[in-house]
This record gives structure tokens, sequence and C-alpha cells, in this order.
């Protein structure tokens, strides 16, 4: 097994991802919308590829545009067919969100003559390269000390999720717990739904690039569930999240040397990664506080507010 | 690209396009009648959550078969693979949300991402096992509509045959399971076979359409057509056959027109196509879409509106006279508008309304004075007003003081059988009824 700079590399690209998606994750998953992490990060597609068309080149700010909009767009659409049509919202998304993605495919093969472009680096990404496109942070005589650039891309995204989430986390609660209150209260829930639904959409493209949209998709949902399993509090949650989040980039990226070891090829770290926090969750599942194990063992008295 | 070829390829007369159409087309049917289902267990997404997880069985059956030394991308194989992983991601969905407080979302959304976060890994490992070629098991991702061959055909029909009988066979306990689960289990059904079943049914579908449109757009074929079919029908038989056509006609249209252009992938226009029909229906739907729902809305104002003004005329006319039997008498405009407080844009709307019916006549004095036919409607209207306030005074105990706005509430939508068995229940068959609260 061979440990590198890469993989300090990788682990700072994949960790610095993990937790800018956990952080909208976390209000995705109070207000019982997983599945919209999901569908947005399918039906950013469309918005990249007509980017693509548009300014014929990867890596710039109509990407993050395009991919907002079409984040907006995919929450909004979802909305008007399940107020208008009366269709059940999990329906809704699907039919918004495989639809845009078509729309998303057609465009890409269309693109495909001009840009560099395929579906697979969509998914995929490609993590293992990020360690090849350094930028020089610092340098004097003795040190020089260098990161990936998508770590600087995705960093900003972590930071910007950060503030926005500092900046509005009374507003993002009380949205996330009760909407109505909320109204009353002159907070604007929906304004903050669609908020919350650029940050997912632009975390999920600045991810996109480095990491590809399955990453994207595992830390949207896994870590802040797993964290939901261990605490009540939602300051906890979100510590306990971005932790997760963290820990299953660096057990992903160890476990993806693993195969070697046994003999086997070696794999994508992404995809590791996504299993890793699979593996964290199923530990909090069965350990957890109100864990299986617990639970049947009949340690577990149920909470006074339990439902 | 002419009009013949595009017709020559909807009748099926070109042998490659041929195949592929109907493999498309009898899985976008087999998929909206077993879709129905999920849509109306609310767990449309579960379709989702069951084709990623697919991708590891894909992945470890190649590399098993491939160990064995057999052709690994043999099509039963992989399927049988895909099947078991998909059926395992569909109980841990189950499991999750029945032993932890996660919501079905969030069980879905973990199942899917780690699901098939393993399958890439798995799949990007057996793409450098030493002297085979994996390349193609990415096909099951997007869909290789167009390299479908005669024995993947007889493969999609057979199963889709086999998933369609048990559909058929399971229709009564499926339509319990859907529209009231706890009903089903205090009657003793067996809730949680059924619903393992329904996965069944939903897991054998997604693997096969896999290969034809693509594990991301096999959702869009179980979604899509049940929700378009939702509304033009509101009975699940009717619905069940719409859906299925629809899934049909999608398949059909999109397979057609991907095979005229090169460079469409099919499963992506068959979504589109899916799409299309299902924002049309959204739109016209006969029993839920917008713009009948929208129709049948303002057609109940105008008639509410209406018997609102023809009340109020009438219970001026009361208020005004000690005659037996009342006169027709013409009343100002401004006793009208103080009578319900309406503002004066909606009181002449209505009178419009009103006097283009020949309820309502302007005396040349500028009074308003109900005409013959207007004077009668007013009474009766007035009459099943106060039956249906003397019926909740008398059976729904509310106080006469707060009769008036329940009896609004419900009055516009009494039929004349509803009146004759108020009328029957009430002892009253008098002409005119006496307001039981001061007006």
């Amino acid at each position: 097994m061979s440990w590198t700079a890469n993989d300090f590399h990788i682990i700072l690209v994949g960790g610095l991802c993990a937790m800018a998606c956990a952080l909208p994750g976390t209000f995705l998953l109070l207000r019982r919308m997983s599945m919209m992490g999901d569908a947005i990060s399918h039906a950013v597609l469309p918005g990249l590829a007509i980017a693509f068309l548009i300014s014929g080149s990867r890596a710039n700010i109509w990407m993050f545009l395009g991919a907002a909009i079409a984040g907006v767009l995919t929450a909004l659409f979802t909305q008007w067919i399940t107020r208008f049509g009366k269709v059940e919202r999990g329906a809704a998304m699907g039919i918004v969100f495989t639809t845009l993605f078509a729309v998303g495919l057609v465009l890409i093969r269309k693109a495909a003559d001009h840009v560099d472009l395929d579906a697979g680096c969509v998914l995929y990404g490609a993590l293992e390269l990020t360690p090849l496109n350094l930028v020089t942070l610092f340098e004097n005589d003795t040190y020089i000390i260098e990161i990936p650039r998508a770590a600087l891309v995705i960093g900003a995204t972590l930071l910007f999720n950060i503030i926005v989430i500092a900046l509005f986390f009374k507003e993002f609660t009380m949205a996330s717990f009760d909407p109505s209150l909320a109204e009353t209260q002159g907070f604007r829930p929906r304004l903050m739904h669609y908020l919350l639904m650029t940050m997912v959409a632009v975390t999920t493209v600045a991810a996109f690039e480095a990491v590809g949209s399955i990453i994207v998709i595992a830390m949207l949902i896994v870590p802040p569930a797993t964290a939901y399993l261990l605490t009540r509090k939602l300051s906890v949650l979100i510590a306990v999240s971005l932790i997760v989040a963290v820990l299953s980039a660096v057990l992903g990226q160890v476990a993806s040397h693993l195969p070697p070891l046994l003999g086997l090829p070696d794999t994508t770290s992404s995809g590791m990664i996504a299993t890793a926090s699979g593996f964290l969750f199923l530990l909090a599942w069965l350990f957890g506080p109100e864990g299986l194990i617990r639970r049947n063992s009949g340690e577990l008295e149920e909470p006074a507010d339990a439902r | 690209m002419t009009w013949e070829l595009l017709r020559d390829t909807l009748l099926l007369e070109y042998h490659n396009t041929r195949l592929v159409v109907l493999g498309v087309a009898a899985l976008g049917a087999t998929a909206g009648l077993v879709g129905s289902f999920l849509l109306l267990r609310k767990q449309s997404l579960l379709g989702d959550a069951l084709s990623h997880a697919t991708l590891p069985g894909i992945g470890i059956a190649f590399a098993i078969m491939t160990a064995l030394g057999f052709s690994g991308k043999s099509l039963p194989g992989l399927l049988l693979g895909a099947t078991i992983t998909g059926l395992l991601g569909v109980l841990l969905v189950l499991a999750i949300r029945s032993t932890t407080r996660l919501k079905d979302d969030a069980a879905m959304g973990i199942v899917l991402s780690v699901f098939f976060g393993l399958g890439v890994a798995i799949l990007k490992m057996t793409e450098k096992i030493p002297g085979v070629s994996a390349a193609g098991l990415e096909g099951f991702i997007y869909g290789k509509t167009a390299s479908m061959v005669w024995s993947d055909l007889f493969l999609i029909i057979g199963v889709l045959a086999v998933t369609t009988t048990i559909t058929i066979c399971l229709l009564k306990e499926l339509t319990l399971l859907c529209f009231d689960a706890n009903f089903a289990s205090t009657q003793g059904w067996p809730v949680l076979v059924l619903d393992i079943i329904l996965m069944a049914l939903v897991t054998a579908v997604t693997v096969v359409g896999l290969q034809a449109v693509g594990l991301i757009l096999i959702i869009a074929f179980l979604i899509t057509p049940p929700t378009a079919a939702r509304f033009w029908t509101n009975r699940l038989g009717s619905m069940l056959f719409l859906s299925a056509i629809i899934g049909a006609i999608s398949g059909w249209l999109g397979a057609s027109i991907s095979a005229l252009y090169s460079n469409l992938p099919a499963g992506a226009i068959i979504v589109i196509t899916a799409a299309v029909i299902f924002l049309v229906s959204m739109i016209f739907g006969t029993a839920r879409g917008v713009l009948p729902r929208y129709l049948r809305h303002l057609k109940l104002q105008k008639k509410v509106g209406r018997q609102h003004l023809l009340r109020a005329t009438y219970e001026i006319l009361e208020n005004s006279q000690d005659n037996t039997p009342l006169k027709n008498l013409p009343i100002a405009m401004g006793l009208l508008r103080k009578h319900r407080y309406w503002a004066k844009g909606e009181l002449s709307k209505l009178i419009r309304q009103a006097r283009a019916e020949d309820h309502i006549e302007r005396q040349p004095s500028g009074e308003l004075r109900l005409s013959e036919s207007g004077f009668g409607e007013a009474s009766r209207i007035t009459r099943n007003h106060r039956l249906w306030e003397l019926y909740l005074i008398r059976h729904a105990d509310i106080a006469p003081s707060h009769v008036d706005r329940d009896a609004d509430m419900v009055e516009h939508l009494l039929g004349a059988e509803i009146v004759h068995q108020l009328e029957a229940e009430l002892e009253l068959s008098k002409p005119t009824i006496e307001s039981p609260h001061a007006i």
C-alpha cells in the first residue's frame, strides 16, 4: 500500500467536498427532502450543457449560473406540479428530474462536437486526477505548499455554504421545523427553500468536476442521516454530520487502496468514499444510542418526545 | 427526414428498428402498469433507489461469471445479479424506515447513493481485470436501446408477461395495499408480503428496462405514465389501462423518433416524449387536469354568485313588505349592496350575469326587479337554504344564530333529490319557509 501526497490531496478535496455537501444536506434531511439532492444533481445537467454551448468551455462562472438556474427550476417545477396538478411530491420530483436529465443528455450529445464533455465525467468525476492540477498557495526558500485547484473551488463553495447557513441559521431552522410559524413570523420559508436549493445546485456543480455526482448525492444524504441517528440536537447534528463527512473521505480513500492488497484491481476513490459513508451509517444504525443492538437488547427507553 | 420515413418507422416497416420499437413499447406498457401501484402507494421514488441499487449486482455478477470462465456479459446472469442487489436495496429501505426515525426519503437516498457508489467502485475494478473487456457495462447506466437483439426482446417480453400476469392476479390485494394499508393489515392481509411482492414486480421491470433505457431513465418509465394517466380518470381500472397505453406510446414514439436521428439517445427521447404526454395530461386531463378543474371552479363560482344575489334580493323583498304571497317589487341597488356587503364591482358583475340569464331586469328608474323566472328561482333557492338551515339546527345542533354560514357552505351543491330527502326528513312541504334566524 502506497501512501503518497496524492492521497493527501484526494482526501483534502474529498473531505472539503463532503463537508460542503453535508451542510445543506442537513437541512434537506430535516425538511424530508433528501431525494431532492439526488434530483438536483441529475437535473443540473441541462444547465451545464447550455452553459457549455454558450461559453464553449468548461470551468467558469457560466457553469455555476447554469446549474444554479437548473437547480432552482427543478424545485420550482416540482412545486408547480405538486400544487397545480395535485401530484404527490415524490412523483413530481421524479418526473421533473428525469425529464431535465433527458434534456441534458440530448444537449450534451449536441454539445459533444464542440467541447470535451460526456455524461461519464459528470457521473464519476476525476478525483484521482485532481493532484495533477496544483496551485501554489505559499512558497519561500524552504517550503512550498501546493494544493489541488479543485480544493480551492470546493473550499470556496464550503465557505459560501458556511456563510449562508450562519447568516440564515435561525430562518433555516424555523423553516425546516415549522414552515407555518416561520411564515407568520415573516421569515419567508419559501425563499429559504429556494435558497437551499440554490446552495445544493451550486455545491453540486462545484463538486462535479472534481469528484462526480456520486459523492455529491451520498454526501448530501448519508452524513446528515448518520448524525440524525446519533443526536436530537440541531447544532450537534450539524457538527456530527461534518465529522462523518470528513471520516467518509478519509476512510474511502484508505479503502480504495485495499482491493490491491487482496489481489484485486484497484478502484475509484469517489465510489469508495460513498461506500465508506454507507459503512459509517451502518455502524450508527447498529450501535447508535437508538440503534438496532440496544433496541433489541431492551436497553432503550422510548424518550418522552418520541413519535 | 421525410414523413414516409417516419411513417414507416412508426408502422414497424424496418426490420432493425422494429425490434427496438416493439421492445421499448412493451417495456413502457408494463412499467406503466406496475408504476401505477407505486404511485398510489406514494412510493414513486422507490424505483429510483431500486434502479441505482442494481448496479453493484451487475458488477459482481460480471466479476463472478468472468472468474468462473463464462462470458461476463451474459444478459441473464447480469440481470440476476441486478435483481439480487436491487431487492436487497429495497429491503434495506424498508428496514431503515421501520427501525429508525429516518423517513422514506432519507432511507431511499442512503440506499441509492451508497449502492450506486459501491456499484461504480466495483465496475471500475472489473474494468481492470486483465484480459477481459468490461466495456459496455456502463450501458446499463445510460441505456443502449439501439443495440437490442432478438434474444433481449424475448427476455423482455417473457419477464413482462409474467409481471403483468402477477399484477392482474393480485389486482384486489394490491389495490387494498395502495388505498388503505392499515385497513388491509387489520383485515389480516400480509401487508409486508404484499409490499415485497410489489417491490419484486418493480424490480423485474427495472432490471429488464436497464438495458433498454438505462438505469436513470427507467425511473421515468415507472413514474411518468401513471401520473399522466391519473389526470384522466378517477377509476383504478381505467387508470391502469391508460397508464400502460401511455407507457407503450411513449416507448413506441420515442424509440421511433430516435431511430431516425443517429445522434439522439433513445432513452432520453423516450423520457421527453413521456414528459410531453404528462404535460398535456396535466393541463387537459378530464378528471384532474388543471384546465378542466379551473373551468369547473369558475362554473361553481358563477353559480354560487348567482344564488347569493337571488337570495339576497328575495330576503330584501321579504323584509320590506308584509304581503303574503310576496309581491315582486323593484328594489334599490344600494339596499342590495348593504345586504351582503358586496364590493361595488363584484355586485355589478353579478347583476350583469343575472341580467344575461334573464333573472333580473333593470327598471327605468334605475332600480332592480326580479323577472318572472328570477322570482321563482329566488324563492326556490331561499327555500333550499332554509331547509338546510333547519336540518342543521335540528340534527347537527348548530345555534340558529350561526347556522347561516354553515348552510351557505353546502347548499349550492344540493340537488333536487337531496332537497326532497330534506323535506321528507323535516316533514316540511309548504312552498315558503320562514327563516329560522333574523336576516
